[in-house]
Protein backbone atom coordinates (compact mmCIF):
# COMPACT_ATOMS: atom_id res chain seq x y z
CA UNK A 1 0.00 0.00 0.00
CA UNK A 2 1.52 3.30 -1.05
CA UNK A 3 2.27 5.40 2.32
CA UNK A 4 -0.15 7.96 3.67
CA UNK A 5 -3.34 7.23 1.56
CA UNK A 6 -6.50 8.77 2.86
CA UNK A 7 -9.53 8.84 1.27
CA UNK A 8 -12.13 11.86 1.80
CA UNK A 9 -15.87 11.67 0.84
CA UNK A 10 -18.50 14.61 1.26
CA UNK A 11 -21.86 13.60 1.05
CA UNK A 12 -25.20 14.96 2.69
CA UNK A 13 -26.38 12.93 5.35
CA UNK A 14 -29.91 13.25 4.42
CA UNK A 15 -31.88 13.73 0.97
CA UNK A 16 -35.45 13.91 -0.25
CA UNK A 17 -36.36 10.56 -2.58
CA UNK A 18 -35.59 11.41 -5.87
CA UNK A 19 -33.24 14.20 -4.79
CA UNK A 20 -29.86 15.11 -7.29
CA UNK A 21 -27.04 15.75 -4.82
CA UNK A 22 -23.50 16.70 -5.39
CA UNK A 23 -20.40 14.49 -4.48
CA UNK A 24 -17.02 15.08 -4.01
CA UNK A 25 -14.01 13.15 -3.05
CA UNK A 26 -10.54 13.16 -2.64
CA UNK A 27 -7.63 10.56 -1.75
CA UNK A 28 -4.09 11.78 -0.78
CA UNK A 29 -2.23 10.06 -3.96
CA UNK A 30 1.24 11.02 -5.43
CA UNK A 31 0.00 10.13 -8.64
CA UNK A 32 3.81 9.38 -10.17
CA UNK A 33 2.70 9.64 -13.48
CA UNK A 34 5.79 7.51 -14.79
CA UNK A 35 6.95 10.84 -16.88
CA UNK A 36 9.73 11.86 -14.25
CA UNK A 37 13.10 11.12 -13.80
CA UNK A 38 14.78 10.38 -10.64
CA UNK A 39 18.29 11.49 -10.37
CA UNK A 40 20.29 9.34 -12.31
CA UNK A 41 18.19 9.68 -15.18
CA UNK A 42 15.95 6.62 -14.53
CA UNK A 43 12.37 6.73 -15.50
CA UNK A 44 10.38 6.54 -12.28
CA UNK A 45 7.60 4.07 -12.63
CA UNK A 46 3.89 4.79 -13.06
CA UNK A 47 1.97 4.58 -9.56
CA UNK A 48 -1.10 6.01 -9.63
CA UNK A 49 -5.06 5.14 -8.59
CA UNK A 50 -6.11 4.02 -12.22
CA UNK A 51 -9.97 3.64 -11.30
CA UNK A 52 -12.30 5.07 -9.04
CA UNK A 53 -16.08 3.69 -8.61
CA UNK A 54 -19.28 4.86 -6.77
CA UNK A 55 -21.94 3.23 -6.06
CA UNK A 56 -25.07 3.42 -4.15
CA UNK A 57 -27.17 0.28 -2.90
CA UNK A 58 -24.91 -2.13 -5.70
CA UNK A 59 -26.06 0.80 -8.23
CA UNK A 60 -23.47 2.33 -10.20
CA UNK A 61 -23.25 6.13 -9.69
CA UNK A 62 -20.06 6.80 -12.20
CA UNK A 63 -16.58 4.92 -12.86
CA UNK A 64 -13.54 7.15 -13.94
CA UNK A 65 -10.50 5.39 -15.59
CA UNK A 66 -7.30 7.19 -14.81
CA UNK A 67 -4.02 7.88 -16.32
CA UNK A 68 -0.96 9.91 -14.88
CA UNK A 69 -2.04 13.18 -15.85
CA UNK A 70 -4.50 13.56 -13.44
CA UNK A 71 -3.43 15.69 -10.56
CA UNK A 72 -1.98 14.76 -7.12
CA UNK A 73 -4.34 14.09 -4.56
CA UNK A 74 -7.42 12.96 -6.98
CA UNK A 75 -10.20 14.64 -6.86
CA UNK A 76 -13.81 14.12 -8.18
CA UNK A 77 -16.99 15.85 -7.89
CA UNK A 78 -20.25 14.48 -9.69
CA UNK A 79 -24.10 14.13 -8.96
CA UNK A 80 -26.06 11.10 -7.84
CA UNK A 81 -29.85 10.66 -7.82
CA UNK A 82 -30.75 9.19 -4.60
CA UNK A 83 -33.90 6.67 -4.97
CA UNK A 84 -33.99 5.25 -1.62
CA UNK A 85 -32.23 5.59 2.04
CA UNK A 86 -29.01 3.54 1.81
CA UNK A 87 -25.12 3.87 1.02
CA UNK A 88 -23.07 5.12 -0.68
CA UNK A 89 -19.80 3.16 -1.76
CA UNK A 90 -16.78 4.11 -2.90
CA UNK A 91 -13.96 2.37 -4.48
CA UNK A 92 -10.34 3.68 -5.16
CA UNK A 93 -7.64 0.94 -6.64
CA UNK A 94 -3.93 1.42 -7.09
CA UNK A 95 -1.51 0.13 -9.38
CA UNK A 96 0.20 -1.44 -6.33
CA UNK A 97 -2.99 -3.63 -5.86
CA UNK A 98 -4.20 -1.73 -2.85
CA UNK A 99 -8.26 -1.33 -2.97
CA UNK A 100 -9.40 1.63 -0.51
CA UNK A 101 -13.10 2.10 0.28
CA UNK A 102 -15.43 4.25 2.45
CA UNK A 103 -18.79 4.29 2.83
CA UNK A 104 -21.31 7.01 3.51
CA UNK A 105 -24.78 6.21 4.59
CA UNK A 106 -27.92 8.84 3.68
CA UNK A 107 -31.07 8.82 5.59
CA UNK A 108 -34.24 10.03 3.73
CA UNK A 109 -35.32 13.35 5.61
CA UNK B 1 13.83 33.24 -11.20
CA UNK B 2 16.00 30.24 -12.17
CA UNK B 3 16.70 31.04 -15.00
CA UNK B 4 20.43 32.03 -16.81
CA UNK B 5 21.27 32.96 -20.20
CA UNK B 6 22.83 30.09 -20.85
CA UNK B 7 19.14 28.09 -19.38
CA UNK B 8 17.44 30.78 -21.88
CA UNK B 9 19.39 29.21 -24.95
CA UNK B 10 18.34 25.65 -23.72
CA UNK B 11 14.80 26.43 -23.35
CA UNK B 12 14.81 27.88 -26.77
CA UNK B 13 16.71 25.41 -28.58
CA UNK B 14 14.25 22.93 -26.70
CA UNK B 15 10.87 24.74 -27.37
CA UNK B 16 12.14 24.81 -31.16
CA UNK B 17 12.49 21.30 -31.31
CA UNK B 18 9.44 20.80 -29.62
CA UNK B 19 7.35 22.81 -31.79
CA UNK B 20 8.52 21.05 -34.60
CA UNK B 21 8.43 17.25 -33.06
CA UNK B 22 6.92 15.78 -30.15
CA UNK B 23 3.74 18.18 -30.33
CA UNK B 24 2.65 16.59 -33.53
CA UNK B 25 3.39 12.91 -32.60
CA UNK B 26 1.39 13.91 -29.13
CA UNK B 27 -1.65 15.28 -31.41
CA UNK B 28 -1.29 11.60 -33.46
CA UNK B 29 -1.39 9.92 -30.11
CA UNK B 30 -4.54 12.03 -29.33
CA UNK B 31 -6.17 11.18 -32.52
CA UNK B 32 -5.31 6.97 -31.66
CA UNK B 33 -6.85 7.44 -27.93
CA UNK B 34 -10.15 8.96 -30.10
CA UNK B 35 -10.08 6.68 -32.44
CA UNK B 36 -9.88 3.62 -30.05
CA UNK B 37 -12.68 5.42 -27.86
CA UNK B 38 -14.81 5.79 -30.60
CA UNK B 39 -14.38 2.81 -32.66
CA UNK B 40 -13.62 5.22 -35.80
CA UNK B 41 -17.14 6.50 -35.69
CA UNK B 42 -17.97 10.46 -36.88
CA UNK B 43 -17.31 12.81 -33.79
CA UNK B 44 -19.24 16.01 -34.01
CA UNK B 45 -19.39 19.21 -32.22
CA UNK B 46 -21.69 19.84 -29.70
CA UNK B 47 -23.99 17.68 -26.81
CA UNK B 48 -20.86 17.94 -24.55
CA UNK B 49 -19.76 20.93 -22.64
CA UNK B 50 -15.71 21.25 -21.33
CA UNK B 51 -15.39 23.95 -18.98
CA UNK B 52 -11.41 24.79 -18.26
CA UNK B 53 -9.60 27.84 -17.45
CA UNK B 54 -7.55 29.93 -20.34
CA UNK B 55 -4.86 30.39 -18.38
CA UNK B 56 -3.53 28.01 -15.94
CA UNK B 57 -1.74 29.25 -12.76
CA UNK B 58 -0.24 26.52 -12.79
CA UNK B 59 0.07 23.27 -15.22
CA UNK B 60 0.27 20.46 -11.94
CA UNK B 61 -3.26 21.22 -10.93
CA UNK B 62 -5.50 22.47 -14.17
CA UNK B 63 -9.72 21.82 -12.48
CA UNK B 64 -11.68 21.38 -15.53
CA UNK B 65 -15.50 19.97 -15.68
CA UNK B 66 -17.29 17.93 -18.32
CA UNK B 67 -20.88 17.76 -19.45
CA UNK B 68 -23.10 15.88 -21.58
CA UNK B 69 -26.89 15.27 -20.72
CA UNK B 70 -27.31 11.50 -21.39
CA UNK B 71 -24.06 10.49 -22.37
CA UNK B 72 -22.92 6.93 -20.97
CA UNK B 73 -18.85 8.17 -21.32
CA UNK B 74 -16.95 10.96 -21.59
CA UNK B 75 -13.02 10.60 -22.49
CA UNK B 76 -10.87 13.39 -21.27
CA UNK B 77 -7.90 14.04 -23.48
CA UNK B 78 -4.66 16.63 -23.03
CA UNK B 79 -3.79 16.57 -26.65
CA UNK B 80 -0.65 18.22 -26.24
CA UNK B 81 0.74 15.73 -23.02
CA UNK B 82 3.32 13.10 -23.15
CA UNK B 83 0.31 10.47 -22.66
CA UNK B 84 -2.60 12.57 -23.85
CA UNK B 85 -5.21 10.04 -22.00
CA UNK B 86 -6.08 11.84 -18.72
CA UNK B 87 -9.48 10.26 -17.73
CA UNK B 88 -12.86 8.65 -18.63
CA UNK B 89 -15.87 8.91 -16.73
CA UNK B 90 -18.38 6.17 -17.19
CA UNK B 91 -22.02 6.93 -16.21
CA UNK B 92 -24.32 4.66 -14.40
CA UNK B 93 -27.84 4.40 -13.56
CA UNK B 94 -27.64 6.07 -10.66
CA UNK B 95 -25.92 9.42 -12.35
CA UNK B 96 -27.62 12.78 -10.87
CA UNK B 97 -26.39 14.03 -14.10
CA UNK B 98 -23.82 13.05 -16.86
CA UNK B 99 -21.11 15.69 -15.48
CA UNK B 100 -17.85 15.43 -13.63
CA UNK B 101 -14.88 17.97 -12.43
CA UNK B 102 -11.42 17.02 -11.34
CA UNK B 103 -8.02 18.55 -11.10
CA UNK B 104 -5.30 17.62 -14.39
CA UNK B 105 -2.00 18.02 -15.44
CA UNK B 106 -0.78 19.69 -18.61
CA UNK B 107 2.52 19.38 -19.68
CA UNK B 108 2.40 23.21 -21.37
CA UNK B 109 -0.12 25.47 -23.07
CA UNK B 110 -2.17 22.87 -25.11
CA UNK B 111 -5.84 21.83 -26.77
CA UNK B 112 -7.44 19.77 -23.78
CA UNK B 113 -10.61 17.45 -24.99
CA UNK B 114 -13.91 16.13 -24.53
CA UNK B 115 -15.20 13.12 -26.59
CA UNK B 116 -18.35 11.86 -24.96
CA UNK B 117 -20.06 8.55 -26.33
CA UNK B 118 -23.80 9.89 -26.65
CA UNK B 119 -27.32 8.23 -25.13
CA UNK B 120 -27.94 7.27 -29.35
CA UNK B 121 -24.53 5.54 -29.34
CA UNK B 122 -23.24 8.87 -31.12
CA UNK B 123 -20.03 10.78 -30.48
CA UNK B 124 -19.98 14.53 -29.66
CA UNK B 125 -16.55 16.59 -29.08
CA UNK B 126 -15.49 19.84 -28.04
CA UNK B 127 -12.33 21.48 -26.99
CA UNK B 128 -10.62 24.51 -25.18
CA UNK B 129 -7.26 25.63 -25.16
CA UNK B 130 -5.67 26.35 -21.90
CA UNK B 131 -2.32 28.29 -21.65
CA UNK B 132 -0.36 27.29 -18.93
CA UNK B 133 2.16 29.98 -17.43
CA UNK B 134 5.95 29.64 -16.17
CA UNK B 135 6.12 30.97 -12.84
CA UNK B 136 8.30 34.09 -12.24
CA UNK B 137 10.23 32.29 -9.58
CA UNK B 138 10.82 29.29 -11.44
CA UNK B 139 7.16 27.95 -10.35
CA UNK C 1 -2.82 47.57 -6.14
CA UNK C 2 -5.67 50.31 -6.94
CA UNK C 3 -7.53 48.36 -8.82
CA UNK C 4 -7.82 45.39 -6.31
CA UNK C 5 -10.92 45.87 -4.57
CA UNK C 6 -12.84 46.09 -7.68
CA UNK C 7 -11.03 43.49 -9.40
CA UNK C 8 -11.52 41.26 -6.36
CA UNK C 9 -15.22 41.94 -6.14
CA UNK C 10 -14.70 40.49 -9.62
CA UNK C 11 -12.94 37.35 -8.69
CA UNK C 12 -15.40 36.97 -5.89
CA UNK C 13 -18.83 37.26 -7.94
CA UNK C 14 -17.38 34.53 -10.62
CA UNK C 15 -16.21 32.48 -7.54
CA UNK C 16 -19.69 32.65 -6.35
CA UNK C 17 -21.32 32.10 -9.61
CA UNK C 18 -19.79 29.21 -10.74
CA UNK C 19 -19.76 28.06 -6.77
CA UNK C 20 -23.46 28.50 -5.90
CA UNK C 21 -25.07 29.58 -9.86
CA UNK C 22 -26.34 33.11 -10.75
CA UNK C 23 -28.51 35.43 -8.14
CA UNK C 24 -26.96 34.70 -4.61
CA UNK C 25 -25.89 37.75 -3.11
CA UNK C 26 -22.40 37.93 -2.89
CA UNK C 27 -20.13 38.01 0.31
CA UNK C 28 -17.32 40.57 0.17
CA UNK C 29 -14.10 38.76 1.23
CA UNK C 30 -12.42 35.84 1.53
CA UNK C 31 -15.14 33.49 3.03
CA UNK C 32 -14.35 29.94 3.77
CA UNK C 33 -17.24 27.16 3.69
CA UNK C 34 -20.03 29.96 3.26
CA UNK C 35 -19.31 30.61 7.23
CA UNK C 36 -15.67 31.75 8.25
CA UNK C 37 -14.75 35.05 6.70
CA UNK C 38 -10.70 35.64 6.70
CA UNK C 39 -9.75 39.45 6.84
CA UNK C 40 -7.95 39.32 3.88
CA UNK C 41 -6.64 43.28 3.45
CA UNK C 42 -5.93 45.09 6.36
CA UNK C 43 -4.16 48.54 7.15
CA UNK C 44 -0.16 48.25 7.53
CA UNK C 45 0.81 47.74 11.10
CA UNK C 46 2.58 51.05 11.84
CA UNK C 47 6.05 49.89 11.83
CA UNK C 48 5.48 49.06 8.32
CA UNK C 49 7.00 52.09 6.92
CA UNK C 50 6.96 51.43 2.70
CA UNK C 51 3.21 49.91 2.93
CA UNK C 52 0.03 50.91 3.72
CA UNK C 53 -2.10 48.06 2.84
CA UNK C 54 -1.43 44.31 3.55
CA UNK C 55 -3.12 41.83 1.64
CA UNK C 56 -3.43 37.57 1.78
CA UNK C 57 -1.12 36.23 -1.27
CA UNK C 58 -4.56 34.81 -1.87
CA UNK C 59 -5.57 37.98 -3.11
CA UNK C 60 -2.92 37.47 -6.03
CA UNK C 61 -3.68 33.69 -7.78
CA UNK C 62 -6.46 33.17 -9.92
CA UNK C 63 -9.61 32.65 -9.61
CA UNK C 64 -9.52 29.03 -9.98
CA UNK C 65 -6.49 28.76 -7.41
CA UNK C 66 -8.46 31.29 -5.49
CA UNK C 67 -11.97 28.60 -5.25
CA UNK C 68 -10.04 25.78 -3.71
CA UNK C 69 -9.57 27.53 -0.58
CA UNK C 70 -13.31 28.31 -0.37
CA UNK C 71 -14.24 25.30 0.72
CA UNK C 72 -13.05 22.99 3.03
CA UNK C 73 -13.70 20.16 1.12
CA UNK C 74 -11.79 21.14 -2.40
CA UNK C 75 -8.70 22.73 -0.27
CA UNK C 76 -6.58 19.60 -0.82
CA UNK C 77 -4.22 20.94 2.04
CA UNK C 78 -7.14 19.28 4.68
CA UNK C 79 -5.81 16.13 3.51
CA UNK C 80 -3.06 16.80 5.69
CA UNK C 81 -4.61 17.71 8.35
CA UNK C 82 -6.82 14.93 8.35
CA UNK C 83 -3.58 12.96 8.53
CA UNK C 84 -2.27 15.05 11.59
CA UNK C 85 -5.59 14.55 13.21
CA UNK C 86 -4.93 11.10 13.61
CA UNK C 87 -1.34 11.38 13.64
CA UNK C 88 -2.68 13.17 16.90
CA UNK C 89 -3.85 9.77 18.45
CA UNK C 90 -0.53 7.89 17.96
CA UNK C 91 1.69 7.03 20.82
CA UNK C 92 5.47 7.17 19.85
CA UNK C 93 8.41 6.92 22.21
CA UNK C 94 9.64 6.55 25.46
CA UNK C 95 7.08 8.10 27.55
CA UNK C 96 4.44 6.13 25.56
CA UNK C 97 2.36 9.33 24.93
CA UNK C 98 0.54 10.59 22.15
CA UNK C 99 0.05 14.24 21.61
CA UNK C 100 -3.97 13.45 23.37
CA UNK C 101 -1.93 12.00 26.44
CA UNK C 102 -1.51 15.24 27.39
CA UNK C 103 -3.60 17.74 25.40
CA UNK C 104 -7.09 16.45 26.65
CA UNK C 105 -8.60 19.04 25.34
CA UNK C 106 -7.92 18.24 21.54
CA UNK C 107 -6.44 20.36 19.04
CA UNK C 108 -9.16 22.94 20.33
CA UNK C 109 -6.40 23.77 23.36
CA UNK C 110 -4.49 25.94 20.86
CA UNK C 111 -6.95 28.30 19.48
CA UNK C 112 -5.34 31.00 19.25
CA UNK C 113 -1.72 29.67 19.31
CA UNK C 114 -1.03 30.69 15.69
CA UNK C 115 -1.52 34.14 15.77
CA UNK C 116 1.09 35.47 18.63
CA UNK C 117 4.12 32.39 16.97
CA UNK C 118 6.85 32.79 16.57
CA UNK C 119 7.23 34.39 19.99
CA UNK C 120 9.45 34.34 22.79
CA UNK C 121 10.13 31.63 25.09
CA UNK C 122 11.41 32.10 28.19
CA UNK C 123 12.37 29.03 29.53
CA UNK C 124 14.55 28.09 26.38
CA UNK C 125 15.54 31.61 25.91
CA UNK C 126 14.88 31.58 22.53
CA UNK C 127 12.35 32.78 19.72
CA UNK C 128 10.36 29.53 19.34
CA UNK C 129 8.18 29.01 15.87
CA UNK C 130 5.55 26.34 16.27
CA UNK C 131 7.76 23.30 14.97
CA UNK C 132 9.57 24.14 18.07
CA UNK C 133 6.81 23.72 20.41
CA UNK C 134 6.09 19.98 18.71
CA UNK C 135 9.55 19.01 18.73
CA UNK C 136 10.04 19.54 21.93
CA UNK C 137 6.97 18.02 22.97
CA UNK C 138 8.32 15.16 20.91
CA UNK C 139 11.61 14.91 22.25
CA UNK C 140 10.96 16.40 25.79
CA UNK C 141 7.59 14.88 26.58
CA UNK C 142 7.42 11.97 24.14
CA UNK C 143 11.19 11.12 24.33
CA UNK C 144 10.20 10.20 20.38
CA UNK C 145 12.09 11.25 17.64
CA UNK C 146 12.33 15.31 16.48
CA UNK C 147 10.53 15.54 13.12
CA UNK C 148 12.51 17.82 10.47
CA UNK C 149 11.57 21.30 10.07
CA UNK C 150 9.73 21.03 6.98
CA UNK C 151 8.41 16.67 6.65
CA UNK C 152 5.54 16.26 6.09
CA UNK C 153 4.25 15.24 9.32
CA UNK C 154 5.80 18.30 10.85
CA UNK C 155 3.88 20.42 8.33
CA UNK C 156 0.65 18.91 8.67
CA UNK C 157 0.37 19.09 12.24
CA UNK C 158 1.21 22.82 12.07
CA UNK C 159 -1.33 22.97 9.82
CA UNK C 160 -3.76 21.47 12.25
CA UNK C 161 -2.72 23.45 15.29
CA UNK C 162 -3.00 26.77 12.81
CA UNK C 163 -6.56 25.96 11.95
CA UNK C 164 -7.88 26.46 15.23
CA UNK C 165 -6.92 29.96 14.98
CA UNK C 166 -8.48 30.28 11.41
CA UNK C 167 -10.13 33.91 11.35
CA UNK C 168 -7.82 35.42 13.81
CA UNK C 169 -5.69 38.22 13.49
CA UNK C 170 -2.06 37.58 13.52
CA UNK C 171 -0.60 39.18 16.50
CA UNK C 172 3.19 38.95 17.13
CA UNK C 173 4.72 40.73 19.22
CA UNK C 174 8.29 42.77 18.16
CA UNK C 175 9.17 44.61 21.10
CA UNK C 176 10.48 43.42 24.94
CA UNK C 177 12.61 40.28 24.27
CA UNK C 178 11.96 39.94 20.88
CA UNK C 179 13.67 43.51 20.07
CA UNK C 180 16.51 42.64 18.57
CA UNK C 181 15.88 39.77 16.98
CA UNK C 182 12.89 41.42 15.36
CA UNK C 183 15.48 44.05 13.94
CA UNK C 184 17.44 41.21 12.86
CA UNK C 185 14.93 39.91 10.58
CA UNK C 186 13.97 43.39 9.41
CA UNK C 187 17.72 44.04 8.37
CA UNK C 188 17.53 40.14 6.56
CA UNK C 189 14.22 41.82 4.95
CA UNK C 190 16.09 44.33 3.11
CA UNK C 191 19.33 43.26 2.75
CA UNK C 192 20.27 42.29 -0.99
CA UNK C 193 22.00 38.50 -1.29
CA UNK C 194 22.87 35.87 -4.05
CA UNK C 195 23.85 36.58 -7.47
CA UNK C 196 20.95 38.21 -8.69
CA UNK C 197 21.46 40.49 -5.71
CA UNK C 198 17.66 40.54 -4.78
CA UNK C 199 16.27 41.20 -1.13
CA UNK C 200 12.82 40.13 -0.15
CA UNK C 201 11.68 43.43 -0.68
CA UNK C 202 12.57 44.50 -3.94
CA UNK C 203 9.85 41.55 -5.05
CA UNK C 204 7.23 41.47 -1.92
CA UNK C 205 7.35 45.33 -1.57
CA UNK C 206 8.61 47.00 -4.17
CA UNK C 207 6.83 45.11 -6.67
CA UNK C 208 3.98 43.57 -5.02
CA UNK C 209 0.84 43.19 -7.95
CA UNK C 210 3.04 43.17 -10.44
CA UNK C 211 3.80 40.14 -12.75
CA UNK C 212 7.03 38.66 -12.96
CA UNK C 213 6.95 36.64 -16.21
CA UNK C 214 3.66 35.01 -15.43
CA UNK C 215 3.40 35.11 -12.04
CA UNK C 216 1.40 37.62 -10.09
CA UNK C 217 4.34 38.82 -7.18
CA UNK C 218 2.51 38.67 -3.99
CA UNK C 219 3.51 40.74 -0.49
CA UNK C 220 5.20 37.41 0.67
CA UNK C 221 2.78 37.43 3.72
CA UNK C 222 2.71 33.64 5.62
CA UNK C 223 -0.45 34.54 7.22
CA UNK C 224 -1.73 31.65 5.12
CA UNK C 225 1.43 28.65 5.68
CA UNK C 226 1.26 26.33 6.09
CA UNK C 227 0.53 26.10 2.71
CA UNK C 228 -0.52 24.11 -0.06
CA UNK C 229 1.13 24.88 -3.33
CA UNK C 230 0.33 23.48 -6.46
CA UNK C 231 2.85 24.02 -7.68
CA UNK C 232 4.58 20.69 -5.59
CA UNK C 233 1.23 19.68 -4.41
CA UNK C 234 2.31 19.54 -0.48
CA UNK C 235 2.19 21.51 3.11
CA UNK C 236 5.11 24.05 2.41
CA UNK C 237 6.42 25.46 5.73
CA UNK C 238 7.37 29.13 6.28
CA UNK C 239 11.25 28.46 6.37
CA UNK C 240 10.93 25.96 3.48
CA UNK C 241 9.26 29.02 1.48
CA UNK C 242 11.85 31.38 2.57
CA UNK C 243 14.66 29.00 1.35
CA UNK C 244 12.99 28.35 -2.07
CA UNK C 245 13.02 31.86 -2.42
CA UNK C 246 16.73 32.63 -1.76
CA UNK C 247 16.94 29.48 -4.17
CA UNK C 248 15.55 31.27 -6.96
CA UNK C 249 17.51 34.68 -6.51
CA UNK C 250 21.01 32.21 -6.22
CA UNK C 251 21.39 32.73 -2.83
CA UNK C 252 22.86 30.32 -0.75
CA UNK C 253 19.61 29.63 1.49
CA UNK C 254 19.74 29.57 5.68
CA UNK C 255 19.34 26.03 7.16
CA UNK C 256 15.53 25.57 8.04
CA UNK C 257 15.24 26.02 11.87
CA UNK C 258 18.35 28.25 12.17
CA UNK C 259 18.46 31.78 14.12
CA UNK C 260 18.39 33.74 10.67
CA UNK C 261 14.86 32.44 9.64
CA UNK C 262 13.21 32.05 12.85
CA UNK C 263 14.66 35.97 12.77
CA UNK C 264 12.83 36.42 8.89
CA UNK C 265 9.97 34.95 10.59
CA UNK C 266 9.29 36.61 12.87
CA UNK C 267 9.80 39.84 11.06
CA UNK C 268 7.54 38.72 8.12
CA UNK C 269 4.83 38.08 10.52
CA UNK C 270 4.77 41.61 11.89
CA UNK C 271 5.02 42.68 8.32
CA UNK C 272 1.45 40.66 8.09
CA UNK C 273 -0.42 41.98 11.84
CA UNK C 274 -4.34 42.30 11.27
CA UNK C 275 -4.59 39.69 8.54
CA UNK C 276 -6.35 36.90 9.68
CA UNK C 277 -4.56 32.97 10.08
CA UNK C 278 -6.09 30.97 7.01
CA UNK C 279 -4.97 27.86 8.34
CA UNK C 280 -4.25 26.18 5.20
CA UNK C 281 -3.89 28.25 2.51
CA UNK C 282 -3.86 27.51 -0.99
CA UNK C 283 -1.19 29.03 -3.39
CA UNK C 284 0.25 28.60 -6.85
Amino acid sequence: MASGVKPRVKVPRTAAVGDVITIKTLISHKMESGQRKDKEGNIIPQSIINTFSCDFNGQNIMSVDLSGAVSTNPYFQFEATVPEAGDFTFTWNDDDGSVYTETKSVKIG
Amino acid sequence: MDFTRRDALILGAGAATAALLPVGVFAAAGDEEIAAFTGGADVSEGGVELTAPEIAENGNTVPVAVSAPGATAIMLLAMGNPSPRVATFNFGPLAGAQAASTRIRLAGTQEVVAIAKLADGSFARASSNVKVTIGGCGG
Amino acid sequence: MNNMTSKHAAVLATVAAMTLGAGVALAQGLVINGEVTLTNEAPAAAHLENLDKVYSGWNFRSIETQALQLDDFDNPGMIFVDQATDQWDVVEGGADESCASCHEGGPEEFAGLRVVLPRWNEDADALWSMEDYINNCRTERMQAEAWKWSESKMTAMTALIGLQSRGMPVNVAIDGPVADIWAQGKELYYTRVGQLDMSCSNCHEDNYDVMIRADHLSQGQTNGFPSYRLKNAKLNSIHGRFKGCMKNIRATPYAEGSDEFHALELYVASRGNGLSVEGTSVRN
